[in-house]
């Protein structure tokens, strides 16, 4: 696997540029892994050290620090439901269960075929369009057991 | 009935407000040029003490106050930070200013970065708000080309860059010094204070941290004057309040009020429409997940900071979740305790322990193993509330101790049906029947 340095030399200079200390570049770095190799992969952690002068055993810290960062590939289509309080009150639970069962699989579990993975997450900042959830980071609103199918539909 | 009052929402759905353009031609970026050219630094100060802005973030602290900590003429670059985490179950208001009306932001951010000496401001946005972070850049992006940020702002001679900055998913990063580290890439452990950030903050140097609606209130305080902006409201709670409405209500949403003007419970039935169902309310948080729950016998206190606060809550970030009969109020209190379990970043030893402890306790009084004398071993964890580096922990405690103290009987009636109800009654009783 090419890294980041060679397959997109300026985005990662852009990223450098950005900030008076060079640590702070950690975040937007594994944010470009994640983009760049579709997850933050080891070796990604390994580069992201090296160019940030510091362990991989640092960098790994980080990431795993920041719930959002997938230390693993996911699914084609990546689904996480709020089951915080506003989007419970209104039927986050029916909703999640309905995913488990339709897709056959448990919160941060990939189908076998990887088309889908599901993780139930904190509070979205969607409370009052509830419930919510995000697919790979898209935003919907308003989705309930009942109406969650056609938006599975719709996903290829 | 009260109407909504919009300030900060005033210019949404005026076309093309995305843009320089758009938010020029409805009137934005004047504030800025007046404040860059009529105004001093200490005279826009001067204006924002007056007009008694407290912070939109949950703490409520007086952001004129805050401005005048930095030191004067410091060696060091004194930087702005926009708190745009909004993480706080319950919270969904600064959104709808970043979405729709990026540039307010940006102005606002301007006028303060100029206030209190920064040349550099960053948007601290959690990672989640993928679309807000793009609009965000696409709006800075676009300042920059109109002369609006950079060098010699307006023909000014004032520079001021701006920066965005996406977090990755951790709650504790919406606390200013865990926003703090997290920008400086590490992970987002908040520190001791002191120093407090206007001393020491963001890479050592003095820094202001502000709410994304406080910054989003600056541009009309400079356009209409300090005075205008505290004729609205009450004494203490100046201004206009944008809430977040959740929960069993029939209409949810954002909406923008001038405090004072009606009680929490007209505004639950007013704006929200009323109950589902026409159901009765069990319990209110009127101020995002943090804050004690209140009982639906205490709803009739008047909607502002002070009197919320003496009715034993908070207005907080202002995200009133309304929780209707149905509600299993012991549920509730389990699904935040695991809430802020899930979030503690660990460093502290009661706040580590006492979230994890909390979920024990409260998830065997929900699955009828509790055991009688649970209500008031929680209530002794409470004690240790200000033990901790970050109020996170406070935030933990209070939700567990209002949901045990205001529903206890709910607590006790699922202790006695359970397992060990009956059992640990004294013998003798147990014999004598
Ligand atoms: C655990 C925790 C989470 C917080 N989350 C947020 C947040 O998401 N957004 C926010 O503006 N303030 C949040 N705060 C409050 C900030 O620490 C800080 O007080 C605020 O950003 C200051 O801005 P203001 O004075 O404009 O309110 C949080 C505080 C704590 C303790
Ligand atoms: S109170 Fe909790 S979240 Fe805050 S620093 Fe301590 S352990 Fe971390
Ligand atoms: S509780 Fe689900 S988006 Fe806030």
């Amino acid at each position: 696997m090419p890294s980041m340095r060679e397959t997109c030399p300026e985005k990662v200079e852009d990223i450098l540029r950005r900030f008076p200390q060079r640590k702070s570049a950690s975040i937007p770095l594994l944010y470009l892994a994640w983009e760049v190799y579709g997850y933050v992969s080891p070796e990604a952690m390994e580069e992201i050290a090296e160019i940030l002068g510091t362990s991989p055993a640092d960098v790994e810290g980080i990431a795993s620090f920041y719930t959002m960062f997938p230390l693993k590939p996911l699914g084609k289509h990546h689904i996480e439901v709020c089951t915080n309080i506003s989007c419970h009150l209104v039927g986050a639970q029916p909703l999640m269960s309905h995913l488990e069962n339709r897709l056959g699989i448990k919160s941060g579990e990939r189908t076998e075929d990887g088309r889908f993975s599901l993780q139930s997450v904190e509070c979205l900042a969607a409370c009052a369009w509830a419930p919510c959830l995000h697919v790979n980071g898209k935003e919907y609103q308003k989705v309930t057991a009942e109406n969650v199918d056609e938006l599975l539909n719709s996903l290829d | 009935m009260a109407q909504e009052t919009r300030v900060l929402l005033e210019k949404l759905g005026t076309p093309d407000l995305l843009t320089v353009k758009g938010y020029r031609a409805a009137g934005g970026y004047q504030s800025l040029e007046k404040a860059l050219k009529e105004m001093t630094p200490e005279r826009i100060i001067e204006e924002v003490k007056k007009s008694s802005l407290q912070g939109r973030g949950g703490a409520a602290f007086p952001t004129g106050m805050k401005w005048s900590f930095i030191p004067k003429n410091s060696p060091k670059p004194v930087y702005l930070c926009c708190n745009a985490d909004e993480s706080e179950p319950g919270t969904c208001k600064d959104r709808v200013i970043i979405d729709e009306n990026p540039h307010l932001l940006i102005e606002g951010m301007l006028i303060s970065c100029f206030a209190i000496g920064s040349h550099m401001g960053y948007i601290y946005i959690r990672g989640e708000f993928h679309r807000g972070a793009q609009i965000l850049m696409m709006a800075i992006e676009e300042a920059r080309r109109e002369g609006l940020i950079g060098k010699n702002i307006l023909g000014s001679g004032f520079d001021c860059e701006l920066e965005v900055y996406r977090g990755a998913g951790a709650y504790i990063c919406g606390e200013e010094t865990g926003l703090l580290t997290s920008l400086e890439g590490q992970k987002g452990y908040p520190r001791n204070k002191p120093p407090f950030p206007a001393i020491s903050g963001l890479y050592n140097s003095p820094t202001i941290i502000n709410n994304v609606e406080t910054l989003a209130a600056v541009p009309s305080i400079i356009e209409r004057g300090g005075d205008w902006f505290k004729s609205m409201g009450s004494e203490k709670s100046t201004g206009t309040k944008l809430l977040c409405l959740s929960g069993h209500v029939n209409k949810p949403g954002v909406y923008e009020v001038v405090l004072g003007q009606m009680t929490l419970r007209e505004f639950i039935m007013d704006f929200g429409g009323g109950i589902p169902g026409g159901r009765k309310i069990k319990g209110v948080i009127p101020g995002g997940s943090s804050m004690p729950v209140m009982r639906d016998e205490d709803l009739d206190v008047k909607l502002t900071y002070e009197d919320i606060h003496a009715a034993g809550s908070s207005l907080g970030s202002g995200a009133i979740i309304v929780m209707d009969e149905t509600v299993d109020m012991v549920e509730m209190c389990l699904l935040l305790a695991h809430f802020y379990e899930h979030e503690s970043c660990g460093q502290c030893t009661p706040c580590r322990e006492g979230t994890r402890w909390f979920v024990q306790v409260v998830d065997a009084i929900l699955k009828g193993e509790g055991h009688p004398g649970d209500c008031d071993l929680l209530l002794d964890i409470c004690r240790s509330e200000f033990t901790s580096i970050c109020p996170l922990w406070v935030a933990a405690v209070w939700p567990v101790r209002a949901f045990v103290t205001k529903f206890r009987e709910e607590f006790e009636e699922k202790i006695r049906n359970g397992k060990y109800g009956k059992k640990d009654q004294p013998a003798a009783m147990a014999m004598a029947g």
